[in-house]
């Protein structure tokens, strides 16, 4: 659609509100960090838009005043904030560079139907930037993180060395905290028994449940799946203190009746009971990818003497096999990251790792945390790319591209 | 078929590893560096001695109402627990902790004086054995206070002199008497005013001076985060906290002990342990409260041991290597002007001043 639309240059009394606003509305910050917000706003907007005027009407030349933009708002940076004052200053100065021309040049209709009147553009932006805002809500607060965790010190602070990138603010002693600190490595290893296993249980009782509901014969349909998804409705608190005295009778009865040994009851306990809760989840997904499914290949099969069990897995679960995965995934994050229940129903030999960055929290305000939630987030993103690379050679082999 | 070798393969690993550790003796404690003073100071050196592995469980801040839990439930997995002097009196009352008997169940001073006399007016419940005296005291940054830094406790009642935030905890409990101190009551009878309708109304309304400037905590790691960051420029917290904020961490804080309200920190055993398990738990607690295993967690963190007979035998930081008896919140230096947490008044009036110190914090 590149030059669909012809541009012209837009009027000063167009340009320079316009960028004088978004100079208001970055000068507050900037005023707010030096003592006064309303004082931001007035001196922003005025430098914003002078530099506009002297852009457009004395030095006439794009390049040149992009440049120039640059250099000037890093050097104010530099004088306010010190070096990262310089790269935010660079920063905003390519954008307001950029934005001065982008509006004076009329730019910002080029890429857009040309017959929308002015409030269409208007909100056509709005709405990209509210998006943007949003995903700038979302993402903000594990940004933060990453960075604190290469903290030299131990608390949740950017100290002055961070700022000025002076290296010896920075340090891994937080990842090797993690990774040498019996504690920690425990934990990790118990969330590593337990979620893989809670959710191969969670998955395959799921799986038969979502199948079974989906047949025409089953009466009370409604009910029992409304009582299987309840774990995921009924607050996690409730459900907790009920698992526990259930729980701690079962346990009772396996240690003292069964002779079974203390710690490994324990685990039965917590896999259990997360179990329980990663099944509405895998139902809910198997049903709606049922949905779907043709039934007529499953009397196909039998028509051709393939028996129910065979059928089922040579025949259903492949095609059901992405709701099963995305459900399976839901579980396994659910049990990973679990602590209310965990807390009721485990023992300290269950301790798993949202319990130990829980306490962690709560006691010791250790940006060990930190690094763990780092390399949580890293695996987490490992783990969403697999899958949906996966997901996506799966639907090629079968030919159904990705539109 | 791979899948379910796997899963055999984790079940055997799980069951094998169950076996290996049957002997393991659950502790619960405070977590941080409290928690790391015991690991060095008694759980390393009584593994080393028994063979018994300690696994440590940081469920001290909820350990009345998970006793409780456990009691009804008829499942108690912990062996020894650590709590504050209160949560004991209570727990003792309820019967969910096992009386000791001090001079029979407990080690002896190395001259030879009976525990009891040794502890002192420090046991003060049955069931209760005490580990340390800890104190909760305020810290200060020492570059955000001006020129005269604030010796008394009546500086955090000052917004003239000491503008800025300052944290205290998010409970009546040694807030009441400090804003009772500061208002001209004789320090002898802030609990005979602090009994009176009249005298809490009072507290609160000194307290009321300084509500705007004032960030609640609630976990002993707040104040020492605020501090570090420079949000407040004084808050209150336990004075081991400060001491790591101060000699470990290197911030630029400095402790003002003016004030300090001592409480006692120890040993139950809950009730209805096994007699097999029973016996371990006394048998870690003998070991863990002895003369020379008290004196030794003075080494990792800044807090007095309840024996009289350890005072002397107080050393050096493990690691820092600087004297810990000027740190220690027993120190006639630091201890000029202190309170002991009085815990009869507390237990009859807890209830009734907080209810009324919450309807003041939401107004």
């Amino acid at each position: 659609m590149a030059a669909l639309t012809p541009i012209s240059r837009k009027p000063l009394s167009l340009v320079l509100p316009t960028v004088a606003a978004f100079g208001g509305f970055f000068g507050t910050f900037v005023g707010a960090s030096n003592g006064s917000a309303l004082f931001g706003i007035l001196i922003g907007a005025a430098l914003i838009a002078s530099l506009a005027a002297f852009y457009i009407l004395v030095l006439k030349n794009e390049q040149l005043s992009r440049w120039l933009n640059i250099a000037l708002m890093g050097v104010l940076g530099l004088v306010l904030g010190g070096i990262p004052g310089l790269v935010l200053g660079a920063l905003f100065g390519w954008f307001f560079g950029w934005l001065i021309f982008w509006m004076y040049e009329g730019r910002y209709r080029q890429h857009i139907h040309p017959y929308l009147t002015s409030g269409q553009v208007l909100w056509h932006y709005t709405f990209r930037v509210i998006c943007g805002a949003i995903f700038v809500f979302l993402i903000t607060p594990i940004l933060v993180v990453l960075p604190l965790s290469f903290n030299a010190e131990d608390f949740f602070t950017f100290t002055p060395e961070m700022l000025r990138f002076d290296p010896g603010g920075y340090s891994l002693k937080h990842y090797r905290d993690f990774f040498t600190s019996n504690e920690w490595q425990r934990s990790f290893k118990n969330s590593l028994i337990i979620a893989p296993i809670a959710t191969v249980i969670s998955v395959s009782l799921g799986t038969l449940a979502a199948i079974g509901l989906s047949q025409s014969h089953v009466p009370a349909k409604r009910a029992i799946m409304a009582i299987l998804i309840s774990p995921m409705i009924v607050p996690l608190i409730i459900s907790a203190t009920g698992m526990f005295f259930f729980y701690s009778s079962v346990g009772n009865f396996l240690e003292g009746t069964l002779g079974m040994d203390k710690t490994f009851v324990g685990y039965i306990k917590v896999i259990l009971a997360h179990a329980v809760l990663g099944v509405p989840f895998v139902i809910i997904t198997v049903t709606a990818t049922l949905v779907g499914f043709d039934r007529s290949l499953t009397r196909a099969a039998a028509n051709m003497g393939a028996n129910p069990v065979t059928t089922f897995f040579r025949v259903q679960m492949p095609l059901i096999l992405p709701g099963v995965i995305s459900g399976g995934l839901f579980a396994f994050i659910t049990s990973f990251d679990e602590v209310v229940v965990v807390l009721f129903v485990g023992s300290a030999s269950q301790k798993t790792l949202p319990w130990q960055m829980f306490t962690g929290l709560r006691e010791q305000i250790s940006p060990t945390i930190l690094a763990v939630a780092t390399i949580l987030v890293i695996i987490s993103i490992g783990l969403l790319t697999a899958i949906e690379l996966l997901r996506r050679r799966s639907e090629r082999l079968r030919g159904l591209s990705p539109s | 078929m791979k899948l379910t070798k796997t899963l055999l393969a984790t079940a055997a690993v799980t069951v094998s590893a169950g076996a290996v550790v049957a002997d393991d003796m659950t502790i619960v404690s405070w977590g941080g560096a409290y928690s790391k003073s015991q690991l060095l100071a008694y759980h390393e050196p009584y593994t080393a001695k028994t063979g018994v592995n300690i696994l440590n469980d940081d469920s001290s801040a909820e350990a009345v109402a998970k006793l409780r839990a456990m009691n009804e439930a008829g499942n108690i997995t912990w062996d020894v627990v650590d709590v504050v002097a209160s949560d004991a009196i209570r727990l003792c009352d309820e019967g969910l902790a096992m009386e000791i008997d001090a001079d029979t169940q407990l080690a002896p001073a190395p001259d030879g004086t009976s525990a009891s006399e040794d502890f002192g007016d420090l046991l003060v419940s049955e069931c209760f054995i005490p580990q340390i005296v800890y104190s909760t005291t305020f810290g200060y940054r020492t570059d955000l206070v001006g020129d005269t830094p604030p010796t008394d406790i009546c500086a955090v009642f000052d917004l003239d002199m000491y503008p800025g935030k300052r944290s205290l905890e998010k409970r009546p409990i040694n807030n009441m008497e400090w804003a009772l101190l500061c208002d001209g009551v004789a320090k002898g009878d802030v609990y005979d005013v602090l009994g009176t309708p009249e005298g809490q109304d009072q507290a609160l309304a000194k307290l009321e001076t300084i509500k705007d400037s004032v960030v609640w905590w609630s976990a002993g790691a707040d104040t020492p985060q605020l501090l570090a960051d420079g949000e407040v420029i004084m808050g209150s917290t336990y004075n081991g906290r400060l001491f790591s904020v101060i000699e470990e961490q290197n911030q630029p804080v400095a402790m003002l002990w003016d004030a300090q309200v001592f409480d006692l920190d120890g040993w139950i055993i809950p009730a209805g342990l096994s007699d097999e398990r029973k016996a371990r738990a006394l048998d870690y607690i003998m070991f863990a409260t002895d003369t020379q295993r008290l004196a030794d967690q003075a080494k990792y963190i800044s807090y007095g041991p309840a024996r009289k007979s350890s005072a002397p035998l107080v050393g050096q930081h493990a690691e820092l290597g600087i004297d810990m008896a000027p740190h220690m919140p027993t120190d006639p230096n630091n201890a000029q002007n202190t309170f002991l947490y009085n815990y009869e008044f507390w237990a009859d009036y807890r209830d009734d001043i907080d209810a009324k110190f919450q309807a003041w914090l939401a107004q």
